[in-house]
């Protein structure tokens, strides 16, 4: 009974909330390129869908390798870095700067590098700057994160280096590893999108385009049926990221 | 009986301290082999770090530590059981095993085997985070004597545990000490524990901890029953306590 009420309030919310809003635009008469209703959304999601769909699936297969990318380099690193303190030293400054520049500043520069006429590397790039950080961070810390008594028994058995890294510290890390790239997948979707506004140009073909082309058409109801496939897309995203990082969190745990 | 007896681990005079101060000594402590000794006192006399000292694991700020053993030859049991969740009870008892070199199949066996000896038969591919308190505390017990230490030592190994559990796992430890007659060196703030468990009790001072006195404990080991119920017993475990409450005077 309370797993229904959990479905049904927000479902119920949003249910108020597009209601509310169809009848505002109907009784106000709000012109539609100022604000559709959610009968003139509907209708451009069902009329555009293949469109949307291929440009959905083009943002998220760019923010899928972009956390790929990310995550071999990151994960790289922050083996290196655990395996050497003075690489970690050096490593982390340039990394943490990376991270609080903002990757709109970037994306002018990367754009120039990979070709205006390749924006899909481009965008790619830039959502792999954005996903780094938060796997380097959490690789690095979960590095540290062996259970200091186990640490000690790892040096009574006289384990070698490589030995720690592989049996004790790599395990210990694997929490730390997974919500990183939990938030790296989040963020790359975003670093995706942004990085194609900021494209400006048609190249890559994904959400980002469709809703600056509606936009500046004025096809606001396009706008607002790309935005609702990304968010979808974006939500469940999310979710199966979520249940993933439950199986493998239950399996580390033995529970 | 005060025979030429082999030393395994020698402390002398060794004093550890750290930037908060002086946290052990000057003390002296030797353990031969074969002998089970309980080292008593209260919290934060630098018993865990007498006991690190023995193990090798750190090195004091003076004095000198001997040791006629090599560390492979050492265990150490902690107040958790420390076990590597992600392992299985079996791949937490083998685990030392392997990182010796030691081949699968063979580590496998063994682990099997000590499980079985801890009263664990059946229980090799539970995961820690399925074994009780006291189960998991006799996984890291048979992790801990899977390499036929010479040397053990158990750092309040039943601290965490109820009174029942810790009777029986107390006998189970006097059992399998009679096997292979490891020196064991057993701390703990428990007086009738370190009486009942110990050849030889030696209480600490409050921190910095020093010696405050030994008693050596008459009676067969492993204990016969009713053990705890004897004059001797009795009449031990009231001077340790009375040792223990004079040192802290």
């Amino acid at each position: 009974m309370k797993r229904l009420v959990d479905i049904l309030a927000p479902l119920a919310l949003v249910v108020l909330l597009l209601a509310g809003w169809e009848i505002a635009c109907r009784v106000l008469a709000v012109p539609v390129y100022l604000l559709p209703a959610p009968s003139a959304v509907w209708t451009s999601l069902v009329q555009d869908w293949h469109a949307l769909a291929a440009a959905a699936w083009t943002t998220l297969s760019m923010a899928l390798i972009a956390l790929a990318v990310a995550s071999v380099c990151a994960c790289t690193l922050a083996v290196l870095g655990g395996l050497s303190p003075l690489i970690e030293k050096a490593i982390q400054p340039v990394a943490v700067t990376i991270q609080v520049t903002p990757v709109i500043a970037i994306a002018p520069l990367v754009m120039i590098w990979t070709g205006l006429d390749h924006p899909e590397r481009a965008i790619i790039v830039l959502a792999t700057i954005v996903a780094f950080f938060p796997i380097y961070s959490g690789a690095a810390t979960g590095l540290r994160a062996a259970d200091p008594d186990l640490k000690r028994l790892f040096d009574l058995y006289e384990a070698s280096r490589w030995q720690r890294l592989v049996r004790l510290r790599l395990p210990s890390a694997i929490p730390a590893l997974v919500e990183g790239h939990k938030v790296a997948t989040a963020l790359a979707v975003i670093g995706a999108v942004v990085a194609e506004f900021v494209a400006g140009s048609g190249g890559a073909q994904g959400l980002a385009w469709r809703i600056i082309e509606s936009a500046n058409r004025l096809q606001t109801a396009r706008v607002f049926a790309a935005l609702v496939t990304l968010a979808v897309m974006a939500a469940l995203l999310y979710a199966a990221v979520d249940i993933l990082e439950r199986r493998i969190l239950a399996w580390w745990r033995g529970r | 009986m005060g025979k030429r007896r082999v030393v395994i681990a020698d402390l002398k005079a060794v004093e550890v301290e750290y930037a908060r101060g002086l946290a052990l000594g000057p003390v002296d402590l030797t353990l031969g082999e074969g002998e089970i000794v309980a080292l008593v006192g209260p919290s934060g006399c630098g018993k865990s770090t007498a006991m690190r000292l023995l193990a090798g694991l750190e090195a004091p700020t003076r004095g000198t530590v001997a040791r006629d053993i090599e560390r492979g030859e050492t265990s150490l049991v902690f107040q958790a059981p420390t076990l590597a969740p992600w392992l299985t009870a079996a791949g937490n008892v083998a685990l030392p095993l392997e990182l010796a070199g030691l081949p699968r199949a063979e580590t496998r066996a063994l682990a099997v085997d000590w499980l079985a000896k801890v009263g664990l038969a059946g229980c090799e591919d539970t995961r820690p985070a399925q074994l009780s308190g006291g189960m998991a505390m006799r996984v890291s017990l048979a992790r801990a004597l899977a390499t036929r230490p010479r040397l053990l030592l158990l750092d309040e190994p039943f601290a965490a545990l109820d009174e029942i559990t810790r009777r029986r796992l107390a006998d189970d430890v006097l059992a399998l000490w009679a096997e292979m007659k490891p020196a064991i060196l057993f701390v703990t703030h428990n007086v009738e524990e370190a009486v009942y468990m110990a050849g030889r009790v030696v209480v600490m001072t409050p921190g910095p901890g020093r010696i405050a006195g030994q008693l050596v404990i008459e009676g067969p080991m492993p204990r016969p029953e009713g053990f705890r119920t004897t004059a001797g017993f009795r009449q031990a475990a009231e001077t340790v306590s009375r040792l223990l409450a004079g040192g802290a005077a």
